[in-house]
């Protein structure tokens, strides 16, 4: 069976689920579940520029998804005047003495012969970084902190539209990913995947401790959105009047009052799935457009180089191509992708919480999205996305029907049957395992196998 | 009937064949040496006596039995031994340790076969605590050919024993083999220093694209013109 | 003065040192696994941290059951009982894993990136088969006595202002990281299988040759490196508590210890575990109430001076890892197992 076929009929089989989702359960339910599966998408095919273009191992996706979801916060939240004035200053000093230090550090390098004279001058920079830094940074943080702390203490953002932290958000993961790169893109790859695992880790440490940044644990809620609210909409005349135009035959004959009520319920209802529309299409053409243009660069001279250093780093190497530049390329690139994507997840979710971020969801679930798809395959990344999201989303509902099917013979507080219930939501790591492994053994080139390529990533 | 020959072997690593015919035979107390030129098979010859190459056609005999099919550690516990030209010792254990791994399969006491390998090198005796990693380039092949002497071989296989060791350093390694030969061990060797390989051999075999193109007692070889002067450098 | 020496002294101890040389050992006795699969098997295994989840939930399993028949050891904790059979049932899911995932790899050759990445599919089902179990939360398992010396005994016992306390589960895990350590390399030293082991990881094609068995040697490494697990993660979680998520975290300051001491090399993976441990620890510790004791009463420190916020404690293994591989990219010590 073609490529091409096998992504159709994968497609269909998510369509199909994505309708019997509409009609079983609701059709908000339906399209909450389509939304995070684009999202998904959208990450997927930033870990499938990394991993099936160039074959790198890239276990830090999760930071980049955060910092996506820090851009959405910084863009769109109107500022913290007061706490600006407070404590900004400062931070732009602790910024300077951090850019000071960095340029003394790598001067010493440069200039000084290497020895203990380039160590003692290294070290000295360091220390003097430390302490200067902290002296501005400490107090700036604490003032900015104490700008009432129970619903601010932090800066506030630049109060722009949300939308626009979308692109914000593939910047910020970009230059993370290019600091990140410059120090562990030099390791072996299972030492560059420990390590960006490492980094990860890090940058969520950070976002859950760093207040002054986005409040940390204490979360920033209520982002701005970019498209209408329920209730604004269930207030709209002319939302109700569609409404009442798409349920004329229903409203029909009912009495006064009887119509009024039902027209109400059936605007709250449809308010509900109109802004997840509206979700839906800004995040499809944000998919569509990350796609294409994987597309065009898989396709291109570019990608063609991506693919030999992938299939033959020696080799490439030794043709002239600098390895080290290229997989920064595309370090860069597929972490940019991420960006947007955890960008859009916050804005979706209206809320930025640092907690949330866990590996196991944001780092290897993204990882099996890319191989169950086709790793290399643009539209085998996307599938991918939709397949395992759907799965790992539906599997809590059905490990639960199941747990109620087997035990429901038992007493209802039966002790053991308790504990099922209660597990029944840890069945998703489980389910996503095996899907891995099955899915590496027995069709290691995934649902839409790579098709320009000669080689394939996980069976060679 | 030779104790080990290999008779009309065709075979290679996938793809073409390098050996188109070739055969090769070694008896007990005899040092018979494989020589020509780069790429004429003459490694992949030795891999495919000792079983690191599948034959497609051809057969390998042992002391009369057909070993063709048996894996290479069945013929390592049949009496076979085999040097690798690269990686052939255990870098990071100690002398000792190296042979003692020689002698993994043998249950019964490996003292004096060890003692007698130190007798053979006795600079391996002094450097016995040693990480084998440390040693010289010589003292490593020592290791390695003592590493495969703690087996018991009645066949020893060599590949290119001699390959970066200084003149010197070969000329010593050559002598032992000629000892090790002493002991009726049958040694088959390729050899890039074909002249002082040849002036040691009891028989040659000349290789050229996987097949034999000469066959005579080394003395013999290295006085045929047209050996001297295609495969010895005049 | 010479008191606040002493007192200074016996704070250290109390906060760094007794506390490192615990975490240390429980380090190394992770990353010992760690190299050890490295060394042998060829890959970097990610479910190693799940694995010591696994051999740890077991062992409190057990030790639930046993404090429910009233089975005891004393003053010591009753998971030491447990422990055989966790090592037991761990070991019996490596084997399994071996067999369902990772031969199939082995015996294709494949690339160790795609070992690496059948391991994270094994991490994810033993992740999702712990929480199954016993769920995510936090588990108390220690029993006995929590203290050999608390820090009151200690002060009245000697006079000093500081207390130095040291836990039971402190003094075990070193005595039984010490006891696994001198077990492991009298193993790999002085025995044939040991030997056997060392040499397949030195050099896999001679080892072959000398007739050494890989599938006994594949055995022999899940059986070791499972059974660290699970003594290794007891030992954390009784140290400090069970949960299987900081399980997980465990596995970056572990494989940096593994890296950081030369993958595939034992006695690196030990020093590794310490140098983590101790950095960790010295880096997070505030040191107001220590250089009190130390300088003259005009000079004492008004902050805490403490050089790293505790939530950034993973960062130190991380910098470790790569300051050193990129000063010495193969780790303190060279080479493979030996």
């Amino acid at each position: 069976m073609s490529g091409n076929a096998r992504a159709a009929i994968g497609f269909g089989v998510v369509a199909a689920a994505l309708l019997s989702i509409g009609l079983g359960q609701s059709w908000s339910v339906s399209l909450a579940v389509l939304n995070l599966c684009l999202i998904s998408a959208v990450m997927a095919l930033g870990v499938n520029i990394q991993w099936g273009y160039a074959g790198l191992f890239n276990v830090g996706t999760m930071a980049f998804a955060a910092l996506g979801g820090l851009a959405a916060v910084v863009v769109s939240q109107p500022p913290v005047h007061e706490a600006v004035s407070a404590g900004g200053a400062s931070l732009l000093l602790a910024a300077g003495a951090a850019c000071l230090t960095v340029a003394l550090i790598s001067l010493a390098c440069r200039r000084l012969p290497a020895g203990a004279l380039r160590t003692i001058a290294v070290v000295l920079a360091a220390l003097a970084g430390y302490f200067s830094i902290g002296a501005f940074f400490n107090p700036a943080v604490e003032a900015i902190e104490a700008v009432d702390p129970s619903s601010t203490g932090y800066l506030g953002g630049l109060g722009l539209p949300i939308v626009m932290s979308w692109a914000v958000g593939g910047l910020f993961a970009a230059g993370a990913a290019w600091a990140i790169g410059r120090v562990a893109l030099g390791l072996r790859a299972d030492y560059f995947a420990i390590a960006t695992l490492g980094i990860s880790e890090i940058v969520i440490a950070v976002l859950k401790n760093e207040d002054w940044l986005a409040r940390g644990v204490k979360n920033v809620t209520g982002l701005d959105r970019p498209v209408p609210y329920e209730i604004g909409l269930q207030r709209a005349d002319w939302f109700q009047d569609l409404v009442h135009s798409l349920h004329r035959d229903t409203l029909t004959g009912l009495t006064e009052t009887e119509s009024a009520a039902l027209l109400r319920e059936l605007v709250v209802g449809a308010s509900s799935i109109f802004v997840k529309l509206c979700y839906a299409g800004l995040f499809a053409a944000v998919l569509l457009v990350v796609l294409l243009l994987s597309e065009r660069a898989l396709r291109s001279p570019w990608g063609r180089m991506m693919r030999a250093i992938r299939d033959n780093e020696t080799a490439a190497e030794a043709l002239g191509k600098d390895v080290y530049r290229r997989h920064m390329q595309v370090f860069v690139l597929g972490s940019a992708v991420v960006g947007v994507a955890g960008a859009m997840l916050v804005t979706l979710d209206g809320q930025f919480t640092p907690t949330s971020y866990i590996p196991l969801r944001f780092t290897f679930l993204i990882w099996v999205m890319v191989i169950v798809g086709g790793s290399g395959n643009n539209l085998g990344a996307v599938l991918g996305g939709f397949i395992v999201w759907l799965s790992w989303i539906e599997a809590e509902p059905v490990a639960l029907w199941a747990v109620a099917t087997l035990t429901a013979a038992m007493p209802p507080d039966d002790p053991f049957r308790v504990h099922l219930v209660e597990a029944a939501a840890h069945v998703r790591p489980i389910l996503m395992g095996v899907i891995l492994l099955l899915v590496m053994r027995f069709t290691p080139r995934g649902v839409v196998p790579e098709t320009v390529g000669r080689q394939r990533p996980l069976s060679s | 009937m030779s104790f080990l020959t290999g008779t009309d072997m065709y075979g290679g690593y996938g793809g073409g064949d390098i050996l188109r015919g070739c055969a090769v035979a070694v008896d007990k107390g005899e040092i018979v040496v494989m020589v020509g030129p780069n790429g004429a098979g003459k490694s992949t010859a030795m891999k495919a006596l000792f079983g690191m190459v599948r034959l497609r056609q051809g057969e390998v005999r042992l002391a009369g039995q057909a070993i063709t099919h048996l894996s290479p550690q069945s013929r390592v516990r049949r009496g076979m031994a085999f040097v690798p030209q690269t990686g052939n010792i255990f870098t990071t254990m100690t002398v000792q340790e190296n042979l003692e791994m020689g002698a993994f399969l043998r249950r019964d006491d490996i003292s004096e076969s060890m003692e007698r390998v130190f007798g053979l090198f006795p600079a391996l005796g002094e450097k016995r605590r040693q990480t084998a990693g440390e040693l010289s380039g010589g003292q490593r092949q020592q290791v390695a050919i003592g590493r495969a002497l703690m087996t018991q071989p009645a066949v020893l296989m060599l590949d290119e024993p001699t390959a970066g060791v200084a003149p010197i350093v070969m000329d010593e390694l050559f002598d032992r083999i000629l000892e090790i030969r002493q002991a009726g061990i049958a040694v088959l060797m390729v050899e890039q220093n074909a002249r002082q390989a040849l002036a040691i051999a009891d028989r040659g075999f000349v290789l050229v694209t996987g097949e034999n193109r000469f066959t005579d007692s080394g003395r013999a070889l290295l006085a045929n013109p047209e050996v001297r002067r295609s495969f010895l450098g005049g | 003065m010479e008191v606040d020496v002493v007192n200074a002294m016996v704070l250290l101890a109390n906060f760094v040192v007794v506390p490192a040389l615990a975490y240390g050992s429980q380090l190394a006795l992770g990353a010992l696994g760690i190299t050890l699969v490295y060394g042998i098997l060829r890959f970097a295994n990610f479910s190693h941290g799940d694995l010591m989840a696994f051999g740890t939930m077991v062992v409190i399993l057990l030790t639930w059951q046993l404090q429910a028949w009233d089975i005891g050891l004393g003053f010591l904790p009753t998971a030491l009982l447990a422990l055989p059979l966790g090592i037991a049932a761990t070991i019996a899911v490596g084997l399994a894993a071996d067999r369902a995932v990772f031969r199939f790899y082995r015996l294709r050759r494949s690339a160790p990136m795609v070992l690496a990445i059948a391991s994270v599919g094994v991490m994810f089902v033993l992740n999702g088969v712990v929480r199954v179990v016993i769920g995510p939360d936090d588990r108390s398992f220690s029993d006995g006595a929590r203290y050999l010396i608390n820090a009151r005994e200690f002060k009245s016992l000697t006079g000093l202002a500081e207390g130095l306390s040291i836990r039971t589960s402190q003094v075990l895990t070193l005595a039984l990281a010490v006891i696994a350590v001198a077990v492991l390399f009298w193993f790999l030293r002085r025995t044939r299988a040991g030997k056997a082991m060392r040499a397949y990881s030195d050099n896999e094609d001679l080892a072959l040759l000398s007739g050494v068995e890989p599938d006994r040697v594949v055995l022999l490494t899940w059986a070791i490196a499972a059974s660290l697990a699970a003594i290794a993660g007891t030992l954390y979680g009784l140290d400090k508590s069970f949960q299987p998520f900081t399980y997980f975290q465990l596995l970056l300051p572990m494989f940096a210890a593994a890296i950081v001491g030369g993958i595939g090399q034992p006695h690196g993976a030990i020093a590794g575990g310490f140098l983590v441990a101790f950095s960790e620890i010295a880096l997070t510790y505030p040191y107001k109430k220590f250089l009190g004791y130390l300088l003259p009463d005009d000079m004492r420190p008004v902050g805490l001076v403490q050089l790293l916020s505790t939530d950034y404690k993973l960062s130190v293994s991380f910098v470790i890892l790569v300051v050193v591989l990129l000063w010495r990219p193969t780790g303190l010590f060279r080479g493979r197992i030996s």
